[in-house]
């Protein structure tokens, strides 16, 4: 018996990453999956973004586990684009239960030099898209008489850090969203809380771009992944560079679990200690 | 495979109410456990003692689940007497990954000012040097592992906010953070985590008494469960009075297990949204 066998989950920013894991870790535990992704890239982000490709490999594995997925192209700043893929699924897969707003974008520059663009796209994915999200979703946890959703913040949604200004207000702004909703949706038996890893390993941080802003007095070639592991360690308390995914996999699992139903509006770090740091 | 297959948890205050739960659990997904409790009167508590039928009964419980358990009358403002049960069982049981600060008092409830001198010290000698006293006599052996190890120690909602009339255990469950705080910090290099759980209003019995129901329904003469269920569910944000024993040691299993592998130095409120309110 799965921890969240016979259950349904949406999760945005589903095509690689974390968005990945967390549906292979859920369908692992029983649960059948509505994934949405944008799978192309956007202008203002410095790194490679997903593809149809990588959500197609997402719909394999999760297939390769017996479980069903309905995923579908759709950019989390156009609500009638989550919706309507959100609708689907549902519409397939008879109900929803869990929800997993973690698409996110990564890019930099100090608040001096941000420009409109790049800010706006930053709160437009990271803030703006996670409401949709939720939005498209409260009414089918309702009808489903509760739910758990897990909102994808950060240590940057808990302090500041810089030349990622726009990235800290979002992921700020996400737990501002997480506290309203689970006071908003407590009498509906749906919990809301929100998870704030440190550096994880995925391609959103594995980047030349990303090895820039962390090590700026580096020579480019010097700039590898084991120099920027001692950086990213240098932040957390006990002694790794970072996560892996299934680190939040895990902790989005036990937030969508019968086994923390009474746990809600709770901002729970997987971080390494770096929030005591 | 058991979640905490193979290892061994020591477990304070296990003889009923929580920490019985606590080792139930536990031993439910593989481990076996060290348990100590005091088993004597609590000067001004408004509960009966637990007893030495009460520890052998979660002794049989856990023996039922065909896990070993070394159970020890203790009490954990005697740092001998808590170190000698406890470097006995590990003796027996051969290890020490998990670590539950359980044990804890509800005493006389009163304005600060009119405070018993020996109720306030007995309270921090429980709740908060009882609960130094567990760690320290745990982290050599944890540290001896070189596995790394989990202490969870249970604060409260009364260790993140404020509530009138117990200063003395709201004093006592807010240190306790900050013990939490400075543990995680100084055992992360032996890759100990620390963590604690704020649990709200928890059936047992050192809640279901009337001077508890008083407390929170301070209008009623004679107050009953009845007159608390209704008092004690406006504290929460999801429409339930209180949460169960089990609910807290789902919590307690998720922080001691390999899922929760990075996560140190969090403060996990299990409290049906009570601090958004």
């Amino acid at each position: 018996m799965g921890r969240v066998d016979g259950k349904v989950a949406f999760v945005t920013g589903a095509a690689r990453g974390q968005g990945r894991s967390h549906a292979l870790r859920l369908a692992q535990e029983g649960a059948d999956i509505i994934a949405v992704d944008i799978a192309e890239q956007i202008d203002s982000v410095p790194y490679g973004m997903s593809t149809p490709a990588d959500l197609e490999e997402t719909v394999r594995q999760v297939e390769a586990l017996d479980r069903r997925i309905v995923a579908t192209k759709a950019d989390v700043r156009d609500f009638a684009a989550v919706k309507g893929a959100l609708d689907d699924g549902v519409a397939q897969l008879g109900r929803l239960d869990i929800v997993s707003a973690n698409a996110g974008i990564f890019s930099f520059g100090t608040l001096e030099e941000l420009d409109d663009t790049t800010w706006n796209d930053m709160l437009g994915v990271n803030l703006t898209g996670v409401w949709h999200t939720v939005k498209a979703a409260i009414p089918h946890l309702k009808a489903a008489g509760g739910g758990s959703v897990v909102l994808t913040s950060s240590v940057a949604g808990l302090k500041g850090s810089p030349n990622i200004g726009h990235y800290v207000s979002a992921k700020h702004g996400v737990v501002g969203l997480m506290r309203t909703l689970a006071l908003e949706l407590a009498p509906d038996r749906i919990r809301v809380n929100s998870v704030h890893p440190t550096t994880v390993n995925t391609d959103m941080i594995q980047n030349d771009a990303a090895y820039e802003l962390f090590a700026p007095d580096l020579p480019a070639e010097q700039r590898t992944r084991e120099t920027l592991g001692e950086r990213f360690a240098a932040i957390n308390g006990l002694a790794i560079p970072w996560v892996e995914p299934v680190d939040i996999s895990n902790a989005v699992l036990w937030l969508a679990s019968d086994e923390a139903r009474y746990v809600t509006g709770v901002t729970l770090p997987i971080d390494a200690g770096s929030m005591l740091k | 495979m058991g979640r905490v297959e193979g290892k061994v948890a020591f477990i304070t205050g296990a003889a009923r109410g929580q920490g019985r739960s606590h080792a139930i659990r536990l031993a439910q997904e593989g481990a076996d456990i060290i348990a100590i409790d005091l088993l004597e009167p609590v000067p001004g508590a408004p509960y009966d003692a637990a007893t030495e039928e009460d520890l052998a009964e979660t002794v049989r419980q856990v023996e039922a689940l065909d896990r070993r358990i070394v159970a020890s009358k203790a009490d954990v403002r005697d740092f001998a007497g808590l170190k000698k049960a406890l470097d006995d069982g590990v003796a027996e049981l051969g290890r020490l990954d998990i670590v539950s600060a359980n044990a804890g008092i509800s005493t006389q409830m009163a304005p600060t000012e009119d405070l018993a001198e020996d109720m306030w010290q007995n309270m921090i000698d429980t709740n908060l040097t009882g609960v130094w006293h567990t760690a320290k006599a745990a982290i050599p052996h944890l540290k001896a592992g070189g596995r790394g190890g989990s202490l969870i120690l249970t604060s409260s909602e009364a260790g993140i906010k404020g509530y009138a009339n117990i200063a003395h255990y709201v004093s006592a469950k807010h240190g306790v953070v900050g013990l939490m705080r400075t543990l995680a910090l100084e055992l992360a290099p032996d890759m100990i985590r620390v963590n604690s759980i704020h649990p709200t209003q928890v059936d047992t019995p050192m809640i279901m008494n009337e001077a508890t129901y008083r407390l929170f329904a301070p209008d009623k003469e004679n107050p009953t469960r009845e007159d608390f269920e209704p008092a004690s569910q406006a504290t929460n944000a999801l429409p339930i009075p209180w949460v169960e024993a089990v609910d807290i040691s789902n919590a307690v299993l998720f922080l001691a297990s390999d899922e929760a592998r990075y996560i140190t130095g969090v403060p996990l409120p299990v409290d049906a949204g009570c601090f958004l309110k």
